[in-house]
């Protein structure tokens, strides 16, 4: 079970969120523009990763606000919290602070 | 590979059972063979095993890392039915249900299928309308299935609490008379001997690390047991299935997500059928050993850590305890978890790729022990023509590119 550290509310159980997969996808700008197999590539397909996973949660039966978050998939372990909009944190950067 | 029988089971009682054969070889990994199949779950398994039995292709190896059956083929819930809603999806899953009913002649193995029954039971008026859409389609796919009302679901399974007053009372269920479960571990081993034994090489602890490719054909991987090549590889991987499309350098329409089940201490025989719910989601059945066999649902978010949340388990036990209020006292003995692929359709992917004699069947998500047989039939079929089989073609993966796909959310909507 996770404990997640929802920016604007302090820790909380993970039954107070929402899931919302993985961050950084962005929209076509032009989505007439796309051909079908980009966008199925935006629609459907996934990194899905094993290992440091950038996500997305809502604090839904909190203050219902959305943020990003590291997490590693295998040990579920959740390494940062950034807001939403702002550039990935550096993976490797992470690792080496989550080693020591 | 000598037979089992009733006489070589009596001869072997006369040594005290200590003179069986190995059920298969252990060899070292050979430099090359005609075709790989990378994760020695019941699909790959099955796969190597149609390769040799429908298709003369010997020169196999199934490379699994951890030990045959220990991914989601022995960490699942056995439920075995082919009650799906579209056409594509009854076809290959009845095509499954008729292997399974002769699986064990075919394989000279006790899979241990017992066709009890498999109940979907229905809460509320949206619930009734789709179910019974189901039972008409199922049967217009010559599957068989049937509607039953509150009471006839009571005749069923007399333990079953079908009064009027629950938060969500039982207003129906389709029946699946064809249904039940089967041995999870039997299969894997089962399909590992027959495999085995047309001159297939099961290797364990060898995992895959790497797919080698000459410009866009595949020649080989790397695995921790050095490289080995192979004009021909595919990948079975089941939560892993993206891990391994990441080294072939493929996106694929998969999340892999944590799904658990639970046992309960062992009791007299009281639940003859099985009893799944997708609104209230839970599903039960009890083992020959007299343990209930108890499934939860998915953690929401992306996992690999074979191990899901609390609350999860929380939730099933709540929903089983108003469906059968009998267990209430009962005692959880183990719970586990494995990892399962899910696509946004809820159907699988049986397919070639991009790359040159790589193949990918994954994506059964919560629901593809059922379909081993049929999985393994189509896949083989894939590999050894290099052209999918009717019944696998819709599960392509350009389907996510055409928009033709096959939405099983209603059938597969419990995590089974
Ligand atoms: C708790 C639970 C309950 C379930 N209940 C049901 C049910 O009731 N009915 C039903 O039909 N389905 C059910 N399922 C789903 C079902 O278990 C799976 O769909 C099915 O078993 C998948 O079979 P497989 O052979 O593809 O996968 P697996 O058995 O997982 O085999 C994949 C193998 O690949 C190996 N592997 C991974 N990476 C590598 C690598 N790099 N190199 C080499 N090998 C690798 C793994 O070790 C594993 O052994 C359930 C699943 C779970 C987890
Ligand atoms: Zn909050």
């Amino acid at each position: 079970m996770l404990l997640i550290d929802c920016p604007h509310c302090g820790p909380r159980d993970v039954t107070e969120f929402h899931y919302g997969g993985e961050a950084h996808i962005a929209r076509p700008e032009d989505p007439d523009a796309v051909t079908d197999a980009q966008w199925a590539d935006y629609l459907f397909m996934k990194k899905n990763t094993r290992g440091l996973f950038a996500e997305r949660w809502v604090h839904s039966q909190g203050c219902r606000r959305w943020f990003n978050a590291i997490r590693d998939t295998v040990s579920y372990r959740i390494l940062a919290i950034y807001p939403m909009g702002t550039p990935m944190p550096d993976l490797d950067t992470l690792r080496q602070e989550a080693d020591r | 590979m000598p037979r089992f029988s009733i006489f070589s089971v009596a001869r072997n009682a006369l040594s005290h059972h200590e003179n069986w054969p190995r059920l298969w070889r252990s060899p070292e990994p050979r430099p090359a063979y005609d075709a790989i199949i990378v994760g020695g779950g019941g699909h790959g398994l099955a796969t190597a095993y149609y390769l040799a039995r429908n298709h003369g292709v010997t020169n196999v190896a199934v490379l699994e890392k951890g030990w045959i059956g220990g991914g989601n083929t022995g960490r699942n819930t056995t439920i075995v039915r082919s009650n799906y809603l579209w056409d594509a999806s009854a076809h290959i899953y009845e095509h499954a249900m008729k292997l399974w009913e002769g699986l064990a002649e075919d394989l000279n193995y006790n899979v241990m299928l017992s066709q009890r029954g498999v109940m979907n039971l229905a809460h509320n008026l949206g619930d009734v309308r789709e179910s019974r859409r189901r039972v008409f389609a199922n049967r217009l796919n010559g599957v068989d299935a049937e509607w039953l009302t509150p009471e006839q679901c009571k005749a069923e399974c007399p333990i079953l609490n079908t009064s009027p007053g629950l938060r969500y009372p039982v207003m129906g269920a389709t029946f699946q008379r064809r249904g039940g479960v089967a041995r999870h571990d039997a299969v894997a081993w089962g399909y590992a001997r027959a495999a085995d034994a047309r001159g297939v090489d099961i290797i364990q602890n060898c995992e895959v690390t790497g797919i080698l490719r000459d410009g866009d054909r595949v020649t080989g991987v790397e695995t921790t047991r050095g490289v080995i090549r192979a004009p021909k590889v595919g990948i079975v991987t089941a939560g892993n299935t993206s891990v391994l499309g990441q080294m072939a350098g493929l996106r694929l329409p998969i999340e892999s997500h944590p799904l658990q089940a639970l046992v309960s201490e062992p009791i007299k025989p009281v639940h003859p059928i099985v009893v799944m719910s997708n609104a209230v989601h839970v599903y039960v059945s009890q083992s020959d050993k007299g343990e209930l066999v108890i499934g939860a649902g998915v953690d929401g978010f992306v996992g690999y850590g074979q191990r899901g949340g609390f609350s999860i388990i929380e939730g099933q036990m709540g929903a089983l305890k108003e469906l059968f209020p009998i267990f209430s006292r009962l005692k959880l003995m183990r719970s586990w978890g494995g990892i399962v692929d899910t696509c946004p359709d809820a159907s699988p992917l049986i397919t070639k790729t991009p790359v040159q004699g790589l193949y990918i069947n994954g994506g059964w998500g919560t629901g593809g022990f059922k379909s081993t047989p049929g999985s393994g039939w189509c896949f083989a079929h894939t590999i050894a023509q290099d052209e999918p089989h009717p019944l696998n073609a819709p599960f392509s993966l350009e389907r996510f590119v055409t928009g033709d796909l096959v939405d099983e959310h209603g059938a597969a909507g419990v995590a089974h």
